[in-house]
């Protein structure tokens, strides 16, 4: 079985079992918790700094075609390129003729998630471009051949010494347990990576209507480096990111970085204003932009879901989800894990075979009160079953539902089959009956009651 | 005033003791309490498996069953959910959506009726043992409870409340979730259940049964000795 459903259960029962590595996922997201309500105490008043950043996201994408239009306009007056992918082959194939035309040996590549998105990497290799990430996160990623456990955090679940290793392994240096050291050694090899590369690739954070810019944050600096120093820049974005004015960040940023990291504000924050000028001394010489739609516009056109377009990708969703606590963020099998991850991938790669992670959750709704831009989140998980349930619905659901709506509207029969349900729950815990039989595997249901609350109602319980 | 007692399906026939505690203390407190026994199940096991088509008779049943009700109490945050937060979604754009609106501002989760429809935090109860809550999710994030129950149990003479690590972290239950996930769902009660125990608490108090039920599922089975107790229950003690 490997159809992708199969494939989380089996990873996913794994994970879950996987008690050092959940407390140390737990523990590493302990450290978030504390960071981000004291940022948080800092706002006047958290709850009204969320209205504001989700109605700047929703008034961007609610009039998602004149913001791009006015965007890409100021962009390629500022001297860049716009190029328009449908989904992530026409996205891979530009990018792939961008990097030809530039004639590149070497490419150097900054923290972009759409890019993992559309499998870029795989496509760069396939045609022999050799391509480095940059992101100190990213780069571990890239040496162990996985891909991020966190869309901001990619490789939050590998202990240090398994860092040293790695690098130990690829990179020959001296095994080491300082953070410190290892960053330098990361930073040491990467340096001469910008200096060689013809073509710099990075995401985008957001695009910025009103003046064609760029808008990048990091906290390492490698996205500036990226951006500035190869000859060529190619920024890939989803179409979403477009916001209208520079003010719309001045919300945006600092709750990007207390939601997803519990930072006042990330290290840098860069707006990219196009290519080198001829007045400036350095830059690249050419600034292309691919934007990509592959299935956002299919979200804009579900208004029960549009706001899942307004996503910062900043992850408080998976720092607080205890699903993704409890799995890991592999065990997903997806581009965006937690649950951004499981409302929009039905989205992007099929409903039918990405619904079971919509209901790989108990709705707790964790990830709704931390999202910074007031995604109904967990409501549309049920949205997703909702509509999985109408256009693939099986057997076994049907049957089941229907026979217990059936019982339950006719109370006589309900007391009935209560009745029988407690005479012979003893027998039922022995035998595989679906769903008690997985609930008894971990944990005990209580005995059975003689009587009912209805039967006790009946002979004058509760009234003193 | 005549208040009309919502018990879920699973209370009815696994944890009577519930219901009846509910009505001891609202009874107590000088109120009328009625059982409509026409009602059965909310819908919600159906309604979160996507079958909204099934759960919408479940939901229209429930409307028949509470009209004309004053107030409609229910000793679970997940069932009074359904139909405070669900209902109106659920039969929106049907001839039922005024009337599930209607039903939506009369229900109210048991604590929640206590303390801010009736105004009463002390209803009498004595219970000298150490307790720690449990928010339930939906009590606590689809209606907004948190303090509610917590005045309730300072109220209770002799019972000492001490707050727990990851007291908003979900028990893993989930409904129908707890046996299609089982090992996720478990992996969750375990994070929960060491956190309660690390309190030293005798009880572990709640006012979702739901929770209970796995809470105290997943204690049992590990031999542990925290009980589970809903916050019903510890309100009509006076021993």
């Amino acid at each position: 079985m490997s159809d992708p459903k199969s494939i989380f259960l089996k990873d996913a029962a794994v994970t879950s079992a996987d008690a050092p590595q959940r407390a140390f996922i737990r523990k590493a997201l302990g450290g978030y918790y504390v960071n981000r309500d004291l940022q948080k105490a800092r706002y006047r008043d958290w709850e009204r700094a969320r209205d504001a950043a989700a109605m700047a996201k929703w008034s961007a994408v609610n009039d998602l075609a004149a913001n791009l239009e006015k965007f890409t306009a100021n962009f390629e007056r500022n001297g860049g390129k716009v190029h328009w992918a449908r989904d992530a082959a026409e996205a891979r194939e530009i990018i792939l003729r961008l990097v030809r035309q530039a004639g590149a040996k070497s490419i150097v590549k900054s923290k972009c998630m759409t890019s993992e998105e559309i499998h870029l990497n795989d496509a760069l290799e396939a045609e022999g471009f050799g391509v480095v990430e940059s992101d100190l996160g990213e780069f571990i990623q890239q040496l162990r051949k996985e891909p991020p456990y966190h869309f901001v955090f990619p490789c939050m679940h590998v202990k240090r010494e398994a860092i040293s290793e790695l690098f130990t392994q690829h990179l020959g240096t001296p095994p080491t347990d300082s953070p410190e050291e290892l960053t330098m050694i990361a930073r040491r090899h990467l340096r001469q990576m910008y200096v060689d590369a013809d073509v710099g690739i990075t995401g985008a954070n957001f695009l910025v209507a009103e003046t064609g810019q760029i808008s990048i944050t990091e906290n390492e600096g490698n996205a500036r480096l990226t951006a500035a120093l190869p000859r060529v820049h190619i920024a890939l974005s989803g179409i979403e990111k477009v916001v209208a004015s520079l003010d719309d960040l001045s919300v945006l940023l600092p709750m990007l970085a207390t939601a997803g990291a519990g930072q006042p504000m990330t290290c840098y924050n860069t707006f990219y204003s196009g290519p080198k000028r001829r007045d400036e001394p350095d830059g690249p010489e050419e600034f292309h932009l691919v934007l990509l739609d592959n299935s956002r516009t299919r979200i804009l056109a579900d208004p029960e879901q549009r706001d899942s377009l307004h996503c910062i990708r900043c992850g408080a969703c998976l720092n607080v989800c205890p699903i993704f606590k409890n799995i890991g963020g592999l065990a997903y099998g997806t581009t965006y894990q937690g649950p951004i991850g499981s409302v929009i991938t039905p989205h992007l790669r099929g409903l039918k075979q990405w619904n079971h992670l919509s209901g790989a959750s108990s709705l707790c709704g964790a990830c709704t009160d931390a999202c910074p831009v007031r995604i109904d989140l967990h409501h549309h998980l049920l949205h997703n079953r909702r509509n999985a349930a109408k256009e693939n619905p099986t057997w076994f659901d049907r049957i089941f539902h229907r026979s217990f709506l059936f019982v339950t509207s006719r109370p006589a029969l309900f007391s009935l089959g209560g009745k029988a349900f407690r005479a012979f729950l003893p027998l039922l815990k022995k035998l595989p009956v679906p769903y008690m039989s997985a609930w008894l595997k971990t944990r005990d249901l209580p005995e059975a009651p003689a009587v009912s609350f209805r039967d006790q109602w009946k002979k004058g319980a509760g009234r003193g | 005033m005549r208040i009309s007692l919502f018990v879920p399906c699973f209370v009815d026939q696994l944890t009577p003791r519930v219901g009846v505690a509910a009505a001891e203390v609202l009874t107590r407190l000088g109120h009328e309490v009625e059982f409509r026994e026409a009602q059965t199940c909310c819908g919600q096991p159906s309604f979160n498996s996507g079958q909204w088509d099934v759960a919408r008779p479940a939901a229209v049943r429930a409307l028949e069953v509470f009209r004309g009700a004053e107030a409609v109490v229910g000793p679970s945050g997940s069932c009074v959910a359904m139909m405070r937060v669900f209902y109106p979604q659920l039969l929106e754009g049907t001839p039922h959506e005024a009337e599930a609106r209607d039903l939506a501002s009369r229900t109210f989760e048991f604590s929640e009726f206590l303390v801010r429809r009736l105004g009463v935090e002390d209803v009498g109860a004595r219970f000298a043992k150490k307790v720690t809550y449990h928010d339930g999710c939906h009590a606590l994030r689809e209606l907004r409870l948190k303090e509610e129950p917590r005045r309730l149990l300072r109220a209770v003479k002799g019972l000492e409340l001490v707050e727990t690590e990851e007291a908003e972290s979900c028990c893993g239950f989930g409904g129908l979730f707890s046996a299609k996930f089982p090992m996720i769902s478990t992996a969750m009660v375990q994070v929960k259940g060491g956190a309660l125990l690390r309190t030293g608490a005798d009880y572990v108090v709640s006012s979702d049964p739901s929770c209970l039920l796995q809470i105290g599922g997943w204690l049992s089975r590990e031999g542990k000795p925290v009980l589970p107790l809903h916050i019903a229950e510890v309100l009509a003690r006076r021993d």
